[in-house]
């Protein structure tokens, strides 16, 4: 029994094929008029967030009511938390408090590792710094065994940002349990030499995305922040376009089933076209959705059974 | 004074023979004494000498003090230790290396030798008034930015050639500062997987191939702090092979634990140079052993406990090292005696010309002496330490080896494996 | 992932010790009861009309699809089946380990108007058959509601009796009912009384 979730390495196939399973069931409940099941009445779920991120924690906040739980949101704005509590003293608190699960967003890597150390609830990685964010992970292949209708043996191409992106580590590590291909495309410079010793040692490199789109099921796109322009990773906003981008003539390279994923925000334009953005085999929209239904499972999973 | 006669002790691993401490010197054994030790078992080195110790007073007395500090390394086994400048204020004048100096002499249980600053404020930007420190009471040798590089070439060469005039020696702490910007821990494979930001090990090799080249065209000498890769082992092969005067430390974590520990996101791992891989601590261990890389140097960054039990990326880097390193030493070369007393003793004690230091326990030398206790084993206990802080990688490690008793000048500090005072 | 598929409440794990054995139902009896359910149902409902079976997972699933096929060889008519999982409406899920959810199926044309027959293999406190008129509340709205299984061991908590019963068993509670369905644990069909031996 998996205590936290800190990691998509914490995930084995068959537990990660179970919460996949589990957040089908999640959203064919969410697809009825009753939204609200009586499943964690009496547990409390915190969202300890320390990056404004109203989306995930929105998605979270959905996931614990929709399964009865109290929900406390203790955000780093208008809080101790802003004038300079420790991590340890604001876990104290939340275990005082009797949280029976800390949903944390950090900017810092590894912090909730260390939150998992000072209290007694379970603990569930949100995205912690450029380290990881398994329920994104989770929720990018519900929906890719969603539309495609299977993971084992899938090609998934993540471009972009790879060495500064949560996403791509943990979809990365998810995805490898899962069977699926994993090619890493973007400029050298953004992705670790060492990314398959590191994280698995199926996954392949490419600096080149127009090699890669003709076998690819799947086209996930990574925000690319322009800040990593002054920083010499690349040249400029342009030229990362140009090389890196996902335009309409490289979406027709794609074959006919594949889809094109982003786990938002978009930066329209850079690394993804809008006609892209909006095209009928982008998943943006229901990757949202399938968020809740995902960490509905998360939930349950850790919260649904004995302490 | 006391005297003290060792019956049985193993000198530098030696056979069995009576050492006799009388009036601060090593005598020549015969006639009583007022004390007697049995030495049976027990290895009898010359006292042990860190290049490399902070100390933290003045500025962060909660993490240690000069006396605690002491203290702590005289339980390791040491008789003299270099305090870094990186104190608060930086003993960047010959007035804060003369209060770190008075505070040594006052606690009495190790020589505390203050290191002073390179640069003003350890700023990078101008020279500190280097000969002031020299001609101070402290007698300052060693002058060290330690915490931060020397990164400016020209400063660099500047401090090499202006410190030949007192016989001064610089000690880098060799960092290319923008090729570490936010660096959390080695850059490898296991930073890849944990999302924190690497420290590439060519930062550190390539300010040792720029200092040992410019030492090499200004003839001057330069120490290398804390040398963490095996990369900077070859690069000082090299430049001594050329002849380049040139001494290279490495500490004692540096020699036992590797990258693979940050996966705990344990801060207690964090420390600046990073822990590097497996191979790398191989190449550290043959480079110890060949002369490569001449000495051990601690490293002892005591840190509060706030600045250790939080996020990794804010903690402060440092480990405390005093207490552990005879023992990790011994685990890492075995019982080489000769080669531990020239690693940790003598060789640092001609770097930082510290006379009476780093001797051979020969008749007449001054008796700072260190008896330890080979077939002891310990456990570690953060808690039992004498530092102020606790932040020790090894707690819960069983090491070998133990210091019964330390002298300095035939002053016991440590008697019965207990700090006297 | 320990994942306990248990079907029922305050099963308290047996200890380590020699248990006895007894079966208590062999595969034809298993046969001739789910034929008298059938024709039972047959009797009450008038013929089945507007009747739906919802098998509650896992081995209520298989049975309710039994009674649709007897039903169905004895007077050709089509009962709808569908299956409805309770896990998420369980009061006791703090007891044990995170139960793995099962799914639920309902028949095209949904419950609303309908009569709902639950199916479960065994009655027990009553406390899943709670579960599960909560979870049929969410999901529709049947006009009414009854409840069919294949042995009833006594020791309700809840005021909640079957419509149809299968065998009534006398129980101690250290004793355990063990159920077993082709369609889901192989072999032959059997229901046995497992507990301790004096
Ligand atoms: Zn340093």
């Amino acid at each position: 029994m998996i205590r936290h979730l800190l990691s998509a390495a914490d995930l084995d196939a068959e537990t990660a094929t179970l919460i996949l399973d589990t957040a089908a069931e999640m959203a064919a409940l969410a697809g009825r008029e009753v939204k609200k099941l009586p499943t964690l009445r009496g547990r409390t779920v915190v969202n300890l967030f320390y990056e404004d991120s109203t989306r995930t924690r929105i998605s979270f906040e959905a996931a614990a009511k929709r399964l009865s739980a109290d929900v406390i949101n203790f955000s780093a704005k208008g809080s101790s938390v802003s004038k300079g509590e420790s991590l340890k003293d604001t876990a104290l608190t939340l275990q005082a408090m009797g949280a029976d699960a800390v949903v944390i967003r950090h900017p810092a890597s590894g912090a909730p590792h260390r939150l998992s150390s000072w209290v007694d609830g379970s603990v569930v990685n949100a995205g912690d710094g450029t380290h990881e964010h398994p329920t994104q992970a989770l929720l990018d292949a519900y929906t890719m065994r969603a539309r495609l209708g299977r993971l084992d043996g899938l090609n998934v191409a993540i471009v972009g940002d790879v060495l500064h992106s949560r996403v791509a580590r943990s979809n990365v590590l998810l995805l490898s349990t899962l069977g699926a291909n994993v090619t890493l495309v973007g400029p050298p410079t953004l992705i670790p030499v060492d990314i398959a010793a590191a994280l698995s040692k199926t996954t392949r490199v490419s600096y080149d995305l127009d090699s890669v789109l003709p076998d690819a099921d799947v086209v996930m796109m990574l925000r690319v922040q322009t800040e990593r322009m002054q920083d010499s990773y690349f040249p400029s906003a342009r030229e990362y376009a140009r090389r890196y981008g996902l335009d309409v003539p490289r979406m027709r390279k794609l074959p006919e089933h594949a889809i094109v994923m982003h786990p938002g925000p978009m930066n329209r334009g850079m690394e993804i076209a809008p006609e892209v953005a909006d095209s009928p085999r982008s998943t943006i929209v229901e990757q949202v959705a399938n968020g809740v239904s995902a960490r509905m499972a998360v939930l349950y999973l850790l919260l649904g059974g004995k302490a | 004074m006391t005297s003290y006669l060792i019956r049985g002790a193993r000198i530098l691993g030696g056979e069995p023979a009576d050492l006799l401490i009388r009036d601060g010197r090593i005598a020549e054994p015969g006639g009583a004494a007022d004390e007697t030790i049995d030495g049976t078992g027990l290895v009898a080195l010359p006292g042990l000498v860190d290049l490399h110790t902070h100390l933290r007073e003045p500025g962060r007395e909660d993490a240690e003090t000069v006396e605690t500090g002491s203290r702590a390394a005289a339980l390791g086994g040491y008789t003299a230790v270099c305090a870094m400048a990186n104190t608060s204020p930086v003993a960047d004048t010959a007035g804060v290396v003369e209060q770190v100096w008075r505070l040594g002499r006052e606690a009495g249980l190790v020589d505390v030798q203050p290191i002073g600053a390179v640069t003003v404020g350890l700023a990078g930007e101008r020279l500190a008034e280097l000969g002031a420190m020299a001609t101070s009471a402290a007698t300052v040798r060693i002058f060290s930015d330690d915490g931060q590089c020397v990164a400016d070439p020209r400063l660099m060469r500047r401090a090499l050639e202006y410190v030949k005039a007192f016989d001064g020696v610089i000690a880098q702490h060799a960092e290319e500062p923008r090729l570490t910007e936010g660096a959390q821990m080695h850059e490898g494979e296991v930073s890849t997987r944990l999302g924190l930001t690497g420290w590439p090990a060519v930062a550190e090799e390539a300010i040792i191939a720029r200092d040992v080249l410019l030492a090499e065209h200004v003839g001057s000498r330069l120490h290398v702090c804390h040398v963490s890769t095996a990369g900077s082992v070859e690069v000082l092969r090299h430049a001594k092979a050329r002849g380049v005067r040139v001494t290279a430390e490495v500490t004692p974590h540096h020699l036992l634990l590797t990258d693979e520990l940050a996966a705990s996101y344990d801060p207690v791992y964090k420390v600046n140079p990073p822990l590097r891989t497996a191979a790398d601590v191989q190449a550290l261990r043959e480079a110890l052993v060949e002369g490569v890389i001449d000495i051990v140097a601690t490293d002892h960054a005591p840190h509060a406990v706030e600045d250790k039990e939080c996020e990794w990326a804010y903690a402060r880097p440092g480990m405390l090292g005093l207490e552990t390193a005879l023992p990790i030493v011994l685990s890492v070369l075995g019982e080489r005696w000769e080669l531990i007393a020239d690693r940790m003793s003598r060789t640092p004690a001609r770097i930082a010309g510290l006379d009476g230091h780093g001797g051979s326990l020969a008749v007449g030398d001054p008796a700072n002496v260190t008896l330890v206790d080979p077939a002891a084993r310990r456990q570690v206990d953060a808690a039992e330490l004498a530092s102020r802080s606790r932040n020790t990688p090894y707690a819960g490690m069983t090491l070998p080896g133990r210091i019964v008793a330390t002298f300095l000048r035939g002053e016991a500090t440590v008697l019965d494996g207990k700090a006297v005072k | 992932m320990a994942y306990s598929q248990a079907a029922h409440p305050p099963s308290t794990a047996l200890p380590d010790v020699p248990a006895s054995e007894k079966v208590i139902l062999s595969a034809a009896d298993i046969q001739r009861v789910v034929d008298r359910i059938a024709h039972q149902i047959l009797e009450k409902t008038s013929g089945a009309t507007g009747t739906v079976l919802l098998g509650i997972p896992t081995r209520g699933v298989p049975l309710a699809r039994r009674l649709a096929a007897r039903i169905h060889a004895f007077e050709g008519i089509d009962v709808p089946v569908g299956a409805l999982d309770i896990t998420l409406y369980r009061d006791d899920l703090r007891l044990q380990a995170t139960r793995a959810i099962g799914k639920t199926e309902l028949p095209g044309g949904g419950i609303d108007g309908r009569r709902v027959i639950l199916v479960d293999d065994v009655l027990y406190s009553g406390r899943t058959v709670r579960a599960a008129l909560d979870a049929l509340n969410d999901v529709g709205r049947p006009s009414s509601v009854q409840l069919a299984v294949l042995v009833d061991r006594g020791h309700r908590q809840l005021p909640i009796r079957a419509d149809y019963v299968g065998k009534n068993i006398p129980t101690a509670l250290a004793e355990k009912v063990r159920v077993r369905l082709a369609e889901c644990d192989g072999g032959t069909d059997e229901v046995k009384l497992l507990g301790r031996t004096a």
